[in-house]
């Protein structure tokens, strides 16, 4: 049956006051000071006098619509009917009273939605889409954000880390999870391998070769047909070549590796920004539970829990202790891929005789 | 209904103390065949370790983005999930939410969708995962009317992020929302068209935490920052020094200023040298009674950041330090200078190029000229430190800066 051709409003980027719970609206641009009375609560006061209790609960992000429906009963019962959401697909609740605070959180235990992610704790991972929606992915997101939230759960509950922790992971190289303190990623490790068939019919052979960061993909005809080829010395099985050209299958259940990198901060608080560094690579994509990657993270939040100074973000640790201590305390081999070779990579060597024995 | 599919794998995820999406899945496996063969199929992936999804094209009627179709390569083995397309569709500034819309969200999704939805994704839109080709024009109408509207994909202009900001956030140096809302919907063509060299995403965080992660992951970035005095509560300051002791006070604020310009005074105050404040945000994050951002209050622009593909990881770099965002005046001209950044990024950037790739390329002094912005000292960590560049133009150069200097005193 046709669907009777609406044309689209264009209206864009909704207005957020009619969904801003009431005492937001009412003191937006007025907060003057906020507190933590515990993990997951936040308790924001107005320079009106006005005061607000945030209470965070950790979601699975993707929801089914009666999950989603149970929150808002939640909502309804317990907290005026607003939430909103945080970058790390947390839940908050909104209650003009402390008093609410305490039932507001026994009903979310008992719905099995963990209240924390607040100050110094471990937040929610961001996660991409893996298996269940991407069309390039060499593992699972929500899978492993499931495992290692499962794992780190106390962490989520309670803020006993020196500071934050933002966890991320990607099932490609590309990276959507986005930098992070520790940063679970698809490291491939063999070039693709190429359906030439299928390349000729499939992909726009010029943007594929300009796609490559080392210019390894050169057109070829292979078997009389028009295809690519890859130079397998030059490859550095990034995968960016495989979105634009899906015969060139970088994907492999074996060789498609997890890697580890830590140090990422947005923040700008003290230290300016900083990218993530690697720190251990080539473990195994082992789904349901990824046993080995958890062990990693687990080991290098434990290392930062004891030796990092209050305030301090894991990448601010290991600038005060140095790289040789890192990979002593947290057991991981420093190898020759951890030496920088790409653009820039001069500025990461150490051109001093600062060196800790 | 039947179960249909055995789950050995995904079952594993049913246990242990996080929320587990696994059961929300099965729960809407029972109500709808398209969800019980995605479980199928997903467990197939995690027994096989691949992913089995393929892009195409697909759209709503008028727009040329926002759907992410997604065709099944196994669609033989798991025939019900053979089509299953997102909507991403932009939040309200906030990501906030009555339990009134939620609920409508949820029985759209339920009529026309497979009762799976995300919140959010990674692009900062609400993700309703799962519909069919011929069912996404009458979701995304049912939704349309409900006043929402398609978030971006492919070549565009993306869906934009803000935090909660003035909403709840005592840090916030200016109504990120209502810039978000300005910015975003002075380019609805280009995110609902994409025809750009490749995507371009706004963020907006309320002050230097930068909860947004904008810096790294946003072609422009819009931070909250002030240029008078941090505000001190010298009584407060006292109630931190005594009830946390001045051993504590020293170690996590003092010392920890990456500047150096305060100090903790003999009779228990806060001295902050402020011309030497950097705005990092350290001492206020730790002190949230005594001490707080300034009153005169705007933003600084940073363009270019992206994650790591194809050049390597990029952070944005400031091309305006400090921007006051008061008046109509001053978005009008945040939006123009967004309109400037992306007409030349759309006519000098190449193929699947992002801006800050393309400024890389041609060099941010180059960039500069072409937006019409003068270079400053707030841009660089340093000036240059090798000589590889032909300077015969510096007088000139040089009596600009003068000039500009001379203007800016001439106001004061």
């Amino acid at each position: 049956m046709q669907h009777t051709v609406r044309q689209a409003i264009e209206s864009g980027v909704p207005d957020p006051f009619p969904y801003m719970h009431p005492l937001m609206r009412k003191n937006y641009a007025q907060w003057d000071w906020h507190e933590r009375p515990r993990p997951g609560v936040l308790h924001h006061v107005s320079v009106q006098g006005d005061e607000i209790w945030t209470v965070r609960a950790g979601t699975q992000r993707q929801m089914d619509t009666d999950t989603i429906r149970k929150l808002c009963q939640i909502a309804d019962e317990y907290a005026d009917g607003y939430v909103r959401f945080t970058i790390r697909s947390n839940i908050e609740f909104m209650l003009g009273s402390g008093d609410r605070v305490a039932p507001l959180i026994d009903k979310l235990h008992e719905e099995g939605f963990p209240v924390g992610g607040t100050g110094n704790s471990v937040s929610m991972i961001a996660h991409t889409q893996g298996f269940l929606h991407c069309d390039i992915p060499a593992t699972d997101a929500s899978g492993v954000a499931k495992s290692i939230m499962d794992a780190l759960h106390d962490e989520f509950i309670n803020e006993r880390m020196p500071n934050r922790v933002r966890l991320s992971t990607s099932c490609c190289q590309i990276n959507c999870g986005g930098q992070a303190d520790i940063s679970i990623n698809i490291q491939h490790t063999k070039p693709p391998k190429i359906n030439h068939n299928t390349v000729a019919n499939i992909c726009e052979r010029p943007s594929v070769v300009a796609r490559c960061p080392v210019a390894a993909i050169r057109p070829a005809l292979v078997n009389g047909k028009p295809s690519l080829e890859v130079d397998e010395k030059k490859c550095i099985c990034c995968g960016a070549c495989y979105p634009p050209c899906p015969p060139m299958q970088i994907n492999d259940p074996e060789h498609s590796k997890l890697a580890i990198w830590v140090g990422g901060k947005n923040s700008n608080a003290r230290s300016k920004p900083s990218f993530q560094k690697l720190a251990v690579a080539g473990l195994p994509n082992n789904p349901p539970r990824w046993p080995e990657a958890t062990a990693v993270v687990i080991k290098i939040l434990q290392c930062y829990k004891e030796d990092a100074r209050d305030w301090e973000r894991l990448g601010e640790w290991v600038d005060r202790i140095g790289w040789g201590r890192f990979f002593d305390m947290t057991g991981l081999p420093f190898t020759r891929f951890h030496v920088d070779n790409w653009v820039g990579a001069k500025y990461t060597l150490n051109h001093s005789t600062h060196i800790r024995f | 209904m039947k179960k249909k599919h055995e789950t050995p794998n995904l079952d594993q995820l049913e246990s242990g103390p996080w929320p587990s999406f696994v059961t929300g899945f099965k729960r809407l496996a029972e109500k709808n065949e398209m969800m019980s063969d995605l479980l199928g199929q997903l467990e197939y992936s995690y027994a096989t370790k691949k992913g089995y999804w393929k892009g195409g094209t697909l759209s709503v009627m008028g727009y040329g983005g926002g759907i992410i179709p997604r065709f099944s390569e196994v669609a033989d083995k798991f025939p019900a999930s053979k089509e299953f397309h997102t909507l991403r569709i932009m939040p309200p500034p906030g990501m906030h939410y009555d339990t009134d819309i939620l609920r409508k969200f949820c029985d759209i999704w339920d009529e026309h969708g497979s009762g799976l939805l995300a919140l959010h994704g990674q692009s900062g839109d609400m993700m309703f995962q799962g519909c069919t080709s011929d069912k996404v024009q009458g979701a995304f109408d049912a939704i349309n009317e409900l006043g929402f509207d398609m978030g971006g994909a492919g070549p565009s202009v993306r869906t934009s992020m803000s935090c909660v900001g003035a909403a709840r956030c005592e840090h916030s140096c200016f109504h990120e929302a209502v810039a978000h809302r300005t910015v975003m919907n002075s380019f609805t063509d280009d995110l609902h068209r994409p025809a750009l060299p490749y995507k371009f995403k706004f963020k907006f965080s309320g002050c230097p935490n930068d909860c947004m992660n904008s810096i790294q992951r946003s072609d422009m970035a819009v931070i909250g920052t002030w240029r008078d005095d941090i505000r001190i509560k010298q009584e407060e300051v006292q109630n931190f020094v005594h009830a946390r002791g001045r051993q504590y006070v020293i170690d996590n604020v003092i010392t920890r200023c990456p500047t150096h310009c305060m100090t903790l005074k003999d009779d228990d105050n806060i001295d902050i040298d402020n011309r030497n404040c950097v705005r990092c945000m350290h001492c206020i994050n730790v002190m949230t009674k005594a001490l707080s951002p300034g009153k005169d209050r705007g933003v600084t622009i940073l363009v270019g950041g992206k994650r790591t593909l194809k050049i390597g990881d990029l952070f944005g770099t400031v091309i305006v330090p400090f921007k006051k965002l008061e008046t109509d005046e001053d978005y009008q001209s945040l939006v123009e200078l967004a309109e400037t950044i992306i007409d030349f990024w759309a006519e000098n950037g190449l193929e699947h190029e992002r801006c800050g790739e393309m400024i890389d390329r041609i060099g941010f002094a180059n960039f500069l000229e072409g937006v019409g912005v003068e270079a400053e000292p707030a841009m660089v960590e340093q000036p240059r430190s090798n000589s590889f560049i032909r300077m015969d133009a510096w007088e000139e150069e040089a009596d600009k800066w003068h000039q500009r200097h001379a203007e800016k005193e001439g106001v004061m």
